[in-house]
Formats: C-alpha cells, structure tokens, sequence
C-alpha cells in the first residue's frame, strides 16, 4: 500500500519556501502602500486548481503564523467544501487554530463575501479573487488598462454604468461591483454582492486581495475610504429583501433564496452561517 | 572576505518562524502609519545597523533585492553579516536599489532612488532611515491611508527640509519611494500614501 499521507517536514511551514514568502510579502508592502493598485508577483502552482482560491490561499500562506486562528468562509459559509478543504490545508500545513466564528479570528480568508459582523482593528480579510482588473470586460488588453490606471483615466467605467442605466433604468450590477479607493485607484472588490461594499469603506480590518491565475497582489489598508461608484441622480444602492432569515429572523443580512419543495415554495436564510447561528 | 565564519553575529534564531513573526509585526506597521511597532525579537546584529533595520532586512531582503548602504554603514562586518544571511547584493547604484539603508543626517537622502513608473508604481525603492528616537522631538501631523482621521507622529534627528523632500515624494502618488524609520528594535513606517505636514505643530 502506497503511504499517501503527507510526512511530517516534507513541506515548509505554511507549504510555501521562504523566498516566496517574501516574495509575495514584498509585494503585499507595496500593495498596502499604494492602495488599490495590483501589484504583479510569481504566482506559485498551488495544489487546487485555479478558481479554488489559489491567489487567496498563497496571501493567507505568505502571512500566517502559529499564533494566528484562521476563519475560512465560501459564500458567506464555514461549511461548503472550499471553505473546509482551505481550512483543513493551513491546519495541517501551517499547524494553526481555526475557527468559524468572524470576532475569534486573526486572519479571515473569503470567497465573495464580507463577514456580517463587523470587523475588528488587528484582523486581516484576505479575498480570492477570480479577475483583479476592473476594467478588463470593457478593455481586454492589459497594456491599456495598465495605462487607464497610470492616467487615472476611468470614463470608460463611468460610461458602462451610464448604459446599463440606459437599458435598466438603473445601474444593474449586483456583484464584483466597481470601487474607487481613496479618490484614486478603480478597482475590483471581488465578486463579492453589492451588498458588502459598504463594509469595505474604512474598515478597521486590514483587506488583502490575491488574484492566483492573474498573479496580482492589491490591498486596502484600515480607514481607507472605498467609494462605490455612481452617480448623483442614480446614487449607489444596496440590495433590500422584503422577507427576513428563516432561521435567525435577521433582517439586516445577505439572505440567500431556497426552493424548499417541488411546488417552487421558496425560503431565504443568511448567507453568513457564523452570523445566522450566533443569533438562533 | 574580510571576517571569517566565527566572527558572524547570529541571523534569526528560527528563520521560518521569526520572518513570520516579523513581517506581521512590519505589516501592522505599513498599514497603521505613525505606530511605533516594536520588534521584540529583533537579533542584534553586526552593530552599526540597529536591530529593527537588521531584522527588517533578514525578514525581506534576499538576492532578488539589491540593497544600497550609507557610507557610514557600508562596513566590512554589515556587508558579510547581509551577505552571508541574505544573499542581498550590496551595489553601489543607488537607482538599482530595492532597499536602502541611510542615516537621519545624510544629504539628499531622497535623491536618485528609484520612485517607480506611472504605469508600474511598485517597481520603487523601500528606504531604511535610521533616527536617533522614535516619538521625540517636533510633533507633526499625518493623513492618509491607514489613518483614522489624522495621527501626530514624532521622529527626532529630522530637520524641516528632510519634510519638505518627504512632501515632494507623497505628491509623486502614485509613485514615490516608501520609508521606514528605525532605532534601536523600534520602527515606524510612512508609505508614500501618506501626507506629513511640513510644519511641526508642537515640541515633545
């Protein structure tokens, strides 16, 4: 029988060398000192495919320590398979406590969603992150995006959201929804619901954003303001439910709609397990 | 070389570990502008060099990154002990610098390093600027992000011009080289994101 156990000391701490953790933790420097802008980095061959959350788990891999307790959440929830398979990863290659509640954890590592409790200064959110550039659906070219950035130049955003209110009657994006950050950079929060953009605005937490495939760092440091964009007569809105949580009543939270029976009887519920089970 | 293997002062204890330790205790420090963080487990070093900048090189530098030194810290032991426990190359040219190591007092401290293009922003310069204290001397005030509001920050040994350059590389945004202030295992870091008023408010 083949031993397919992972021997202890056959992998560095937090599987990542050391030359790529610096690597990677010179370009989370940077990130933090430019707010906004996507810092390149040698992005590593992970063991998941990309779209698992390779960017998020190599920023997780390249800050964590023995003394950190890590949350994992897909979605909003602790419990779905890759928020359990990335936290059973750094259990095991990083020898750390997890947990799922939001307010006990040092670093938080998410895929499209902000945590419903408010976070902490001293936490770290860090997001998988599928397309880190903003712009790229409306210029697929890197080199003239790179340059929109370099000028500040961002009428092509602008224009996108005047159309969609030309066709809709309102701005229709409801998710991966465009922010500027600190009057400067446009960038992507992630396909995280419009819903959470207001959370990312001078949050305490620090925010670091890790594109795998694209191989881009970008961060938002704590208090920095992050404006979702818009426009004065179409102000920025977020989603409202005229139901509450099926569970936990909350009507102030991300709710997700379930059909319960084959008679299309529909359910809503928190999308943010911790936050739904720590009001039941 | 000028020294031999048993002169070398020890590097990180546990490489692995410490780097980690440090980098969050740095991170905490470039994300909240103005804290004075502390390093509690910065190693000595060769001298001449505190232990903060020292412990911020061991945990960063490596031979991807060229490191420029200050005459006055550009010493047979600082060279070995960098060489030996980072593999950084030491050169001469300071617009081929990663990272820099100068003195609070050294003319033009901004002058020649790299800032960055307006397209890649990051290809800059971190520079180590070694102060005689930290939270001493004129109060000015700081803006930006990472900052609450605003922060009163205090770094004794810099004069009213060292400020005036400072505001010349924030107005460089996004580009402009990053800086870090160290003394003794104390260290206080100022991103170019972040404004200082030219003018103190106060004396400490």
């Amino acid at each position: 029988m083949p031993d397919t156990s992972i021997t202890e000391g056959a992998y560095n701490y937090a599987y990542l060398d050391e030359q790529t953790k610096r690597m990677i933790r010179r370009a989370i420097l940077k990130a933090v000192a430019v707010p906004g802008y996507q810092v390149p980095f040698g992005g590593r061959e992970m063991p998941l495919p990309y779209g698992w959350g390779t960017g998020g788990i190599q920023v997780t891999a390249a800050i964590i320590g023995r003394d950190d307790t890590l949350k994992v959440i897909d979605q909003g929830a602790d419990d779905t398979t890759n928020a359990v398979s990335i936290r059973r990863f750094f259990a095991h290659v990083a020898d750390v406590a997890t947990t799922t509640r939001t307010e006990e954890a040092t670093i938080i590592q998410t895929r499209h969603r902000v945590p419903e409790t408010p976070l902490k200064g001293g936490q770290i959110l860090v997001f998988q992150v599928p397309i880190p550039e903003p712009l790229r659906m409306l210029e697929p070219r890197e080199t003239e995006t790179r340059t929109l950035h370099a000028l500040s130049e961002y009428g092509v955003m602008q224009v996108s959201l005047y159309e969609s209110i030309a066709r809709h009657g309102r701005i229709s994006k409801s998710y991966n929804y465009p922010v500027q950050v600190n009057g400067r950079y446009i960038m992507s929060p992630s396909p995280i619901p419009k819903f959470d953009n207001p959370k990312l605005d001078r949050s305490p937490a620090l925010q670091l954003y890790g594109a795998g495939r694209e191989k881009r760092i970008y961060a938002v440091p704590p208090y920095t303001p992050v404006k979702s964009l818009d426009f004065d007569d179409h102000p920025f809105e977020i989603e409202r439910w005229n139901e509450c949580c099926a569970f936990c009543g909350s009507t102030e939270s991300f709710l997700d709609e379930m059909i319960v029976d084959d008679a299309g009887k529909r359910l809503f519920v928190c999308s943010d397990t911790d936050y739904c089970e720590g009001r039941r | 070389m000028s020294g031999t293997l048993s002169s070398l002062s020890p590097g990180l204890a546990d490489p692995s570990h410490d780097a980690q330790q440090l980098f969050r205790e740095v991170l905490d420090a470039f994300s909240h502008p103005g804290r004075i963080v502390t390093l509690a487990d910065a190693p000595q070093g060769p001298g001449m060099i505190s232990p903060a900048a020292t412990a911020y090189l061991l945990t960063l530098a490596d031979r991807d990154t060229p490191l420029w030194l200050a005459p006055s810290f550009n010493t047979p032991e600082v060279r070995d002990y960098l060489r030996f426990h980072t593999g950084t190359p030491i050169i001469e040219d300071r617009a081929a610098a990663t990272f820099a190591v100068l003195s609070h007092d050294d003319a033009d401290p901004f002058e020649g390093f790299a800032s960055g293009t307006d397209t890649y922003p990051d290809r800059s310069a971190t520079l180590l600027i070694e102060v005689p204290a930290l939270g001493t001397g004129p109060v000015r005030t700081g803006r930006g992000p990472g900052i609450k509001g605003e922060t009163q920050l205090a770094i004794a040994g810099l004069d009213d011009w060292f400020w005036r350059q400072c505001a010349t590389n924030h107005a460089l945004f996004p580009c402009g080289v990053d800086l870090i202030f160290t003394t003794g295992s104390q260290l206080l870091a100022l991103p170019r994101s972040i404004s200082v008023e030219v003018s103190p408010c106060t004396s400490r």
